[in-house]
């Protein structure tokens, strides 16, 4: 049967064009600017020195003096360097960022540079440079334009019209700006924070405010292969255990929830909505009450061992989440119990899906004489399979991440003798939460992510440019 | 002659067999169904029994540690009471803290992923695809990566250990998860949108008048998601309000904190159990009755990719 033909191009191809089409738009601004300032008219050329004099020079001079109040604001800022918690922001941030501190203190000499905040507050300096040079370009670019509107005889925009726009052509503008600042503080600032953390020695030893850290470039990512101490000896067994886990997960979970949503969806089950509420309890149920009522429940001397224990099946309590050998029964029992908490989900999305099957498909077949067996494997499963192609890959990239079961259920345990932050069941994340939250081995966490990023960005990069959503969207609207 | 009666013959016998496995299918399908039912209520269920337990010891305390057998000698709502009279873990306390922070967290969170997701399912502006791809990027690093720089931003702005401060870390990122409603906006016809532009409607009238009284599905299945994430999440809670500040607490690290926690006890079991009932039961019956939406918008996230 023919599915939506999905035509392919080499997802290389694709980040090719990605990093090409950034490189041009570089390049473009520097063409426009060096054009703008030879022919812009005087407001335009002065623009470029004093932001807002173009506008002045139009007449237009509410924009103008939000403009030159922009660039006062930025001036001072960068000269004055206003300290926040003993820290300053502007030209010195900058200076810090690349010393992360000089003046180490002694016991009695009050406070020392705090290399944290010191490179915080450098990447917050770069952020607020960026945004200037943002919004120098832009106070050049209303000139040219009004420049250029002159020219044609045309009237300019009033402020009132600015307004106005913000609303109609550029109301993608009002709606963006609140939700974007909210991700630039809470998640773009202190992810490439964490970044630079990774090229850092800032580790347990180092107690911010106290103790200075310095850069380290590279080093914390050569030790994996070359160095000793925890993250050499750690590092492979579990990226083994996190890309096993995903891949049980994943195909556990997809394969039952498939199996449930066909049963409930079969013509004959009755009290179909019964049956599905009953699974979307756990949905509903908050998982660190459900996972730690099923880690007492199987606790050596639990509820379930006992209940074994009387039915004479075994003579001891068995510890299903904590064997201190290898390991290898409480990893057993993460990935079955993930089945519980994992199917709820699947069987909802192939509940959907199956009742969205194009019928003329069933009726096509029935017609060229297919029993039900032919139907179910040639019809119902195939389709299935692809339309949820790009969600078993997802799932797989959420799998590497997924937190809650593994914390709740094990914390990571049993340990490796050692004495390593890492015990046996720990993935890629619970290890990176340990040695940030709990041991302050920042560096180490920051490295961890990044190479976490790493294997989430390559499944994804293959999802997105594989799923039909991403290539027919603009064909599609 | 022979042959329609050879025909005829196994009509009959697939009919027979098609019965066949039509009872097999409702008798075994059921079973299995049964089966499975109660090995998914069977914790819950435990749970929910272990919060009406009220034994006593020979020396007339409650046993609230986690028992061998499945069912209490005695029932009470004892947990209940002691849950509320407990001076360490104010459980009325965080669950009125809860309430505030979720509120919140759903008001501003539904804005911002309505928003984003209709800007970028129906607007055309230049840095689109650019948006697209930085969202899709900072969606893939760990979320607890960049949890410490967080919690020192917050510092930096004297804020930790606040509630405002936990509302700031839940919603302010909200605008990443846009992809539920971008597939739900997607499926609006465009035409409906220019024909509107043709009347001289701008675009914010546009998502006004015409857009949002159509998407009743996605701002619940939006409200419900960023509601219950508060109810659920013990990790920032704990990082960012710290286990000290007990007053500020939210319930589920305060619940966590009861059985892990510095002051942890094991005789608290069944207050645990008691106070999972009372965070549980609110979201289920929101959950349950707002399942409809849920089921629309967790296939039509599935389906978009």
């Amino acid at each position: 049967m023919e599915y939506p033909n999905t035509k392919k191009k080499n997802f290389f191809l694709h980040v090719g064009d990605f990093f090409l089409n950034i490189g041009k738009g570089f390049v473009n601004r520097f063409v426009k600017f060096g054009t703008r300032f030879k022919e812009g008219s005087l407001g335009t050329k002065m623009s470029h020195f004093i932001m807002g004099s173009g506008n002045f020079y139009h007449k237009r001079i509410t924009k103008g003096i939000i403009y030159l109040l922009l660039q006062i604001g930025f001036i001072l800022i960068m000269v004055l360097n206003p300290k926040v918690n003993n820290t300053p922001i502007g030209y010195k941030a900058i200076v810090n960022f690349f010393t992360l501190g000089t003046n180490e203190g002694g016991l009695f000499t009050g406070p020392t540079d705090n290399s944290m905040l010191m490179l915080l507050f450098g990447v917050v300096t770069f952020g607020i440079i960026g945004i200037f040079i943002f919004t120098w370009n832009s106070s050049i670019k209303s000139s040219a334009l009004a420049d250029q509107l002159k020219k044609e005889g045309k009237p300019l925009n009033t402020f009132k019209d600015d307004l106005h726009s913000l609303i109609d052509e550029k109301f993608h503008l009002t709606m963006l700006t609140p939700a974007i600042l909210g991700v630039i503080m809470f998640t773009i600032l202190p992810t490439i924070f964490m970044i630079f953390i990774a090229f850092t020695d800032y580790d347990s030893s180092v107690i911010a405010g106290q103790h200075l850290f310095n850069w380290v470039g590279f080093k914390n990512f050569t030790n994996i292969f070359t160095g000793k101490g925890e993250i050499a000896v750690r590092f492979i067994p579990v990226l083994t255990w996190t890309l096993i886990w995903a891949f049980f997960a994943t195909f556990t979970n997809y394969f039952g929830g498939i199996l449930v949503a066909l049963l409930i969806n079969n013509k004959h089950i009755k009290f179909k909505k019964v049956w599905r509420t009953v699974f979307m309890l756990t949905i509903a149920i908050p998982q660190f009450i459900s996972l730690l009522a099923i880690r007492l429940l199987l606790s050596k001397s639990g509820p379930i061992n006992t209940m074994l224990i009387d039915l004479g099946l075994i003579k001891e309590g068995i510890e299903f989440l904590g064997s201190a050998t290898n390991g290898i029964v409480p990893k057993i029992m993460i990935i079955l119990i993930n089945i519980w908490v994992g199917i709820p989900f699947t069987m909802l999305m192939t509940s959907g899906i199956l009742m969205n099957i194009p019928q003329d498909l069933y009726e096509a077949a029935v017609i060229d004489g297919a029993n039900r067996r032919q139907v179910f494997f040639k019809i119902t499963l195939p389709y299935v399979i692809f339309v949820t192609t790009p969600y078993l890959i997802s799932s797989f990239v959420g799998n590497i991440t997924s937190f809650n079961i593994i914390f709740l259920l094990t914390g990571g345990g049993p340990a490796v003798p050692g004495g390593y932050t890492a015990g046996r069941t720990d993935l890629l994340v619970t290890w990176l939460y340990k040695l940030t939250i709990d041991e302050g081995n920042y560096n180490l966490g920051a490295v961890i992510g990044i190479l976490t990023f790493l294997i989430t960005a390559t499944g994804t990069l293959l999802t997105y440019r594989r799923s039909q959503a991403f290539k027919e969207e603009d064909a599609f609207q | 002659m022979m042959n329609t009666q050879a025909i005829e013959q196994n009509k009959k016998k697939r009919m027979g067999s098609l019965k066949r496995e039509k009872y097999f299918t409702i008798i075994f399908g059921h079973l299995l169904l049964v089966v499975l039912a109660v090995i998914w209520l069977y914790p819950i269920l435990w749970i929910i029994l272990q919060s009406f337990r009220v034994e006593y010891n020979d020396q007339n305390q409650l046993v609230g540690i986690v028992v061998s057998h499945y069912f209490p000698k005695g029932l009470g709502v004892q947990n209940y009471v002691n849950l509320f009279n407990n001076s360490t873990f104010v459980f009325g306390r965080w669950w009125l803290n809860t309430l505030f922070v979720s509120f919140f967290t759903f008001i501003i969170s539904t804005l911002f992923v309505l928003s984003v997701a209709y800007v970028m399912s129906k607007l055309k502006f230049k840095s689109r695809k650019v948006f697209l791809s930085t969202a899709i990027i900072l969606g893939l690093f760990p979320g607890f990566m960049s949890m410490i720089a967080i919690y020192y931003i917050l510092k930096a702005m004297s804020l930790t250990g606040s509630l405002p401060a936990l509302i700031l870390v839940y919603s302010a990122g909200a605008g990443l998860g846009f992809y539920v409603g971008k597939g739900f906006f997607d499926i609006i016809p465009n035409s409906l949108i220019e024909s509107a532009r043709l009347d001289g409607c701008t675009n914010a009238g546009i998502f006004a008048k015409i857009i949002l009284p159509m998407s009743k599905p996605i701002i619940i299945y939006t409200a419900i998601t960023t509601f219950m994430g508060p109810w659920m999440d013990f990790i920032f809670a704990k990082t960012i309000i710290g286990e000290k500040n007990r007053a500020n607490l939210t319930v589920a690290f305060g619940l966590y904190s009861m059985i892990y926690g510095e002051q942890s006890d094991s005789n608290l079991f069944t207050t645990f159990a008691a106070g999972s009932v009372l965070v549980a039961l609110p979201i289920v019956i929101l959950f349950i009755s707002m399942q409809k939406y849920y089921v629309e918008g967790v296939t039509a996230g599935s389906v978009k990719g």
